[in-house]
């Protein structure tokens, strides 16, 4: 190495660099082949990424830091003001929510009598959006949970008004999710209004989903809302999606352009519920889900 | 010897995590397209400075973990750090005694070298992605590198006569 250091000014002196860098693009390109193809190195994946953790949690430390101090330093004044318009909205869901009651059970009842399958009651459970970017080429989000807390690929998000994204990536304290604006992402959803049945396709825009299989005559409008279908199983069925906000019928296109804007505030949401839906759906709908996804490629 | 490489590595490594930090930090949307890609210019730097030390099998292991966090195929990043670092090393005497305009294109060239790599496997891995990610951080890596090479030549300097 002394020696080699002497040599300093000859840079074909380093040892054997172009054979290093051949194998090393060798071994990146097999890498990818297999991560691309089948889901071997998810160990892998796994390992690095807990290693990694400490990381997102230093960069997400100050923005968290950011908020407590916003909280303990909010006037007196204000904190009252938020209390009454709480205990209000609480008032209202409260009563909105005893007719749910009483219709969720005459609809069991209803459903009973028609030999219909009973629906099942999701499980939710709230999860922290950390303040952590990843993938500079898809529209995602990290959160503070993962496999050790149940997660898994495929999982639905939602938050307060809507249907956020999925699971794409499950770590083992955090996982990554890509948000239903994705370029790459496609969701089965109906309308509320009369059960049509369709696909929102994401834009790449934040604000904007595409319904590009959607026939010139068929019956939807401007302000129509968008639930989930559950058709493809990953998500379940009811979560609203998006508000149809514009549809341009032009006679010569076999198809209507229609676009919606989800309801999810995607760019703003800090934190968000996964629901755990009956896991036989789930299971027999991941194919579905995938193969729609495959199929708008 | 190995008290002298100890030395070496341990700033190199501070500066490598900080520059994880950097780019798997929130940004506004508006500029995210516009990050540099902070590890792509440290594995340059170091690979200029100390290519004996920092050569492709650390930009290989930076960019395992850059794929890691970032979600994507595992060995892309890796992939382009791996050639852009080889190039540096093999250029790395010339690239020492050029005025700042041509050592500017060749960070420019190199970037985008990188980012054609990176383009290259989504394109076959059919990963679509918006053309400003692409040219955003060529772009503003480029314009950002002097300055980057001023404060990081104090970095080194001060790391070595601290140590």
């Amino acid at each position: 190495m002394a020696a080699s250091r002497g040599n300093n000014t000859n840079p074909a002196r380093i040892p054997a660099l172009g054979l290093r860098v051949l194998v090393l693009m060798i071994i990146s390109i097999v890498l990818m082949y297999l991560d691309h193809r089948q889901n071997h190195l998810d160990g892998i994946r796994k390992g690095i990424g807990a290693a990694v953790y400490p990381l997102q949690l230093a960069v997400d430390a100050p923005v968290r830091l950011w908020e407590w101090l916003g909280d303990s330093t909010t006037s007196r004044n204000e904190l009252e003001l938020e209390l009454g318009r709480l205990q209000a909205e609480r008032l209202l869901t409260n009563a909105r929510l005893q007719r749910l009651t009483a219709l969720e059970a005459e609809n069991a009842r209803l459903r009973a009598l028609l030999d219909a399958r009973e629906t099942v009651r999701d499980e939710v459970r709230v999860a922290e959006i950390m303040a952590v970017d990843a993938n500079p080429y898809e529209h995602n989000l990290v959160i503070d949970v993962g496999s050790r807390d149940g997660v898994y690929d495929g999982q639905a998000i939602v938050d307060a008004d809507g249907v956020v994204g999925q699971v794409i990536r499950t770590g083992v304290v955090t996982a990554q999710a890509v948000l239903i604006s994705d370029a790459d992402h496609a969701l089965p959803v109906e309308v509320n209004r009369n059960g049509l049945r369709t696909i929102a396709v994401g834009t790449g825009e934040i604000d904007r989903l595409d319904l590009p299989f959607l026939p010139n005559n068929a019956d939807i409008r401007a302000g129509d809302l968008l639930v989930t279908s559950g058709l493809g199983g990953a998500f379940p069925a009811g979560y609203p999606v998006a508000v149809v906000d514009s549809v341009t019928r032009i006679p010569q296109e076999p198809f209507a352009d229609v676009t919606a804007t989800p309801s999810a505030a995607l760019d703003q949401v800090r934190e968000v519920m996964l629901i755990w839906s009956a896991p036989p759906v789930t299971e027999a709908g991941n194919e579905t889900a995938t193969e729609i996804e495959e199929a708008d490629e | 010897m190995s008290r002298d490489s100890a030395s070496r590595r341990f700033p190199v490594i501070i500066t490598l995590i900080v520059g994880l930090m950097l780019t798997i930090m929130p940004l506004p949307d508006a500029i995210e397209a516009f990050r540099p890609d902070w590890l792509a210019l440290l594995m340059i730097f170091w690979a200029m400075q100390l290519p004996r030390t920092w050569s492709v099998g650390s930009a290989w292991v930076v960019g395992i973990v850059l794929d890691v966090s970032y979600g994507t195929l595992l060995g892309q990043h890796a992939l382009a750090l791996c050639v852009i670092t080889f190039a540096t090393v093999r250029f790395h005497l010339l690239m020492r005694v050029f005025p700042l305009s041509q050592l500017s294109a060749t960070i420019f060239a190199l970037l985008a070298l990188y980012q054609f790599i990176l383009f290259w496997v989504n394109g076959v891995a059919a990963v679509s992605a918006p053309s400003v990610a692409y040219w955003g951080p060529v772009i503003t890596g480029t314009l950002i590198w002097p300055f980057f090479y001023i404060f990081m030549s104090g970095v080194r300097y001060r790391s070595r006569s601290g140590a």
